[in-house]
């Protein structure tokens, strides 16, 4: 814990849970590069918000970083081509999340950058900032929503709003979450410990757009490497590094500001109705990158990891490669794969084929074997209270699912149905197999809102 | 061996989470019954192999209780999930050592057909089914059920000889010492006679976080404030109440059923301080020596309002009003 924070940092919140956490399959790993490939599809909705509309045609020729599609709305983000090559037909592709978007393939053709070249570029080398100057606040946000720079740690919300001053509500903290919370995934360890400086850079840089005072980066206190990667990189820096307790769900917004800053996020609410702007450390990096060496994002890291997977690894990879790709990369599934999943073990996607492209949200894929998934028969509710225990929103899971799953609306409104963020402890925890937070996801849908 | 695995052309689909921990309700349930373990032996010290005979009417006749009314009903039998046995095995540590077998055959069979087969079943039943079939042969043979039932004067059991200890405070005024109502050796219902028994079995449970903590902290909290402010003001007085009859055995193992306790974190607390309420009025004031039945089934009926009365506010605040 870093003394000189100006703020209680209380470091942990109240219940949760303890999942075995997987990392050690992937932690130890340095980031490798994906051999290039021979075709990317770049989705043209990869981030939360309104979608983009192709601003290039078939058969045209696209350089590695070329805008390829566009919005005019403020909540959205534009997308670039990951490789040199020639644009293919429009047509559509069904992301993990469900969502069947439009997408454009782009068929790899002449250099590429690759290898060493294209890990120094991303994620090597040094992050001078002395330029900063030049930079006001406003052109900082508008070249990150160039860069088509969103959130890298799964919600993919486009950064640039985020940076941008809201007169009404100031910011005085910038978070840097570094917790990776999600068992298995480490791509966000492995960042820290490998550009650290990079995330250092990134992240004044951020702070100056939004006029945050206090730069903290949040890590879960199981990452002792990169605690020490980021105390070092931040030295000398307005940047502070907080150890947090290992705990899922850390990483979401409401429990890092609180651990952190002791501050509650109201229901309903963002961080920035607290001050505080949170933004991940990778796309701290990306931030960093689009400002000092003027590159877009086009590549992010991805871990592969799982009981399922050959050799699990994190990879750097273009936005828009596949995950057969990927898992090619890494020697293959085992036999006993049984779930695919985009994303960590408890907020991920399952994914039915591995014809699914990276976006820029993807933060791991994991293979899961029937071992893990522990699939059971569902048994009757007998009211443990483990569900209760556990819910960091201080809910009553039992009751909302029960509710839900019978349509009691009035019942689920008067317990809180929509305060719930979907972290899914409660279904972690319950001995009786019950799918809680999946229908309290399906009650948060169909309930009539009035 | 590597293996490409590719001609699995679809994967299995599900929304997340992929992982739970490993815990199922089986598992719950065995916990109660290693945690009852402490009492079954020392009801089996204490009162000899009538003791076991007892607890194997009761389980026998909760099981075929508990199939019988799943047949006709029409649902899979239940026995895995292990609550029959609990049921049974409650029951019996609840009854007098002395009682004919069909007190516990009958208890167990009203316990799990009227206490819970009616309501639905495991999860959906409202009142403690062990409580139910005890309450079902209290007021159905008072005789043999009854304080002076406890006793039998020619006994070769020690406990069985002289009458139980609330009892004879009650009608004699006769104090019982500490350490014969931590050790059990004592006469009274087969599981309630051994303090000690009860905290390890309760402090068990406790730990395994398979029974709320708040509801016995709670029950015994608020017997002992009663006690202390409304009976003597003297901790040994304090400690017998507490020690004496079935305080400890019902307040870890009975008040502590999740089915029929609030699962609002509050609202365990509550039902804590209502039962251990009920259970002062009715020592102090009722004909009844005891009366942590009676009290852990008028706070069974509760249960619902408590957990409504007592919903926890999220953190962050109540969800806002949409204009």
């Amino acid at each position: 814990m870093n003394a000189t924070l100006n703020f209680p940092v209380k470091g942990t919140f109240a219940r949760g849970v303890h999942p075995a956490d997987g990392k050690g399959l992937a932690a130890d790993r340095p980031i490798e590069v994906l051999p290039a490939v021979s075709q990317i599809v770049i989705a043209l909705q990869q981030h939360t918000g309104a979608p983009c509309q192709a601003v290039v045609v078939p058969k045209q020729q696209v350089r590695l970083g070329e805008k390829i599609g566009d919005a005019e709305a403020f909540i959205s983000a534009p997308v670039h081509a990951a490789v040199n090559g020639v644009v293919g037909r429009q047509s559509v592709v069904t992301l993990p999340n469900a969502r069947h978007v439009k997408m454009i393939p782009i068929t790899a053709e002449g250099e590429q950058l690759e290898g060493r070249a294209l890990y120094d570029e991303v994620l090597g080398g040094e992050w001078p900032i002395e330029k900063l100057e030049e930079w006001t606040p406003q052109a900082i946000a508008e070249r990150v929503r160039d860069a088509g720079i969103v959130g890298l740690g799964g919600a993919a919300f486009p950064t640039s709003v985020k940076l941008v001053r809201n007169e009404k509500k100031p910011v005085d903290v910038l978070l840097l979450n570094g917790c990776e919370c999600e068992p298995y995934l480490t791509a966000d360890c492995r960042i820290m410990i490998e550009a650290a400086r990079g995330i250092v850079a990134g992240a004044r840089i951020a702070a100056k757009a939004c006029g945050a005072k206090d730069i903290v980066v949040a890590i879960e206190n199981n990452k002792p490497q990169a605690i020490e990667a980021m105390k070092t990189a931040a030295e000398g820096t307005p940047v502070q590094v907080a150890a947090v307790e290992t705990k899922y769900p850390m990483g979401g917004e409401k429990q890092t500001v609180l651990a952190v800053t002791g501050r509650i996020i109201p229901t309903g609410g963002l961080p920035l109705d607290v001050g505080v702007v949170v933004i991940n450390v990778g796309t701290a990096l990306a931030v960093a990158r689009a400002i000092l060496r003027d590159g877009n994002l086009t590549h992010r890291v991805v871990t592969v990891t799982g009981a399922g997977v050959h050799t699990p690894k994190n990879l750097l990879v273009p936005v828009g490669a596949t995950y057969r790709a990927l898992i090619e990369c890494c020697g293959g599934l085992l036999p006993n794969a049984a779930r695919i999943v985009s994303g960590g073990p408890m907020m991920g996607f399952t994914v039915g084929s591995l014809d699914v492209p990276v976006t820029k949200g993807t933060s791991g894929i994991l293979a899961l074997t029937d071992q893990d998934v522990r699939t059971s028969e569902e048994t009757q509710c007998i009211r443990c209270g483990r569900c209760v225990d556990v819910c960091p929103l201080n809910l009553i899971p039992t009751r909302l699912a029960l509710a839900a799953r019978q349509k009691e609306w009035d019942v689920a409104k008067r317990y809180h149905l929509m305060a719930c963020m979907e972290c899914g402890c409660c279904a972690y925890a319950c001995p009786a197999g019950i799918p809680l937070v999946q229908l309290i996801r399906m009650g948060k849908v169909q309930m009539p809102r009035k | 061996m590597v293996e490409q695995n590719d001609n699995r052309a679809v994967y299995e689909v599900a929304c997340s989470p992929h992982a739970r921990e490993e815990i199922n309700t089986a598992g719950i349930m065995l916990d109660v019954l290693i945690a009852l373990i402490p009492l079954v032996l020392a009801g089996f010290f204490v009162f000899g192999v009538a003791a076991l005979r007892q607890i194997l009417y009761a389980v026998l006749s909760a099981w075929v209780a508990e199939s019988l009314f799943n047949w006709m009903r029409g649902k899979p039998f239940s026995l895995k999930d292990g609550s029959a046995a609990i049921t049974g095995v409650i029951l019996a540590l609840s009854l007098p050592a002395t009682a004919p077998w069909y007190v516990a055959v009958l208890g167990a069979v009203v316990g799990i057909g009227i206490g819970k087969a009616i309501f639905g079943g495991l999860g959906y039943n409202l009142f403690n089914p062990a409580m139910v079939g005890r309450a079902f042969v209290m007021i159905a043979f008072p005789s043999l059920m009854g304080a002076s039932a406890y006793v039998l004067p020619n006994s070769t059991v020690d406990a069985l000889t002289s009458a139980t200890p609330l009892t004879l405070l009650k009608m004699e005024g006769v104090l019982t010492g500490l350490r014969a109502l931590f050790l059990g050796t004592t006469n009274g219902s087969i599981g309630e006679t051994s303090a000690l028994a009860c905290l390890i079995g309760g402090i068990y449970l406790c730990m395994r976080r398979t029974a709320s903590w708040q509801i016995p902290v709670a029950m015994l909290g608020t017997m002992a404030a009663v006690s202390a402010l409304a009976v003597s003001f003297n901790l040994l007085d304090v400690l017998r109440e507490l020690a004496a009859g079935a305080a400890l055995f019902g307040a870890f193992f009975i008040a502590t059923d999740p089915v029929t306790s609030p699962v609002t974190p509050k609202g365990r607390w509550v039902f804590g301080v209502i039962v251990g309420l009920f259970v002062m009025v009715l020592r102090k004031l009722s004909g009844y020596p005891e009366g942590v039945m009676f009290a852990v089934l008028l706070a069974n009926a509760v249960t619902p309002l408590i957990n409504r009365w007592t919903i926890p506010t999220p953190v962050g605040g109540p969800v806002p009003v949409r204009k």
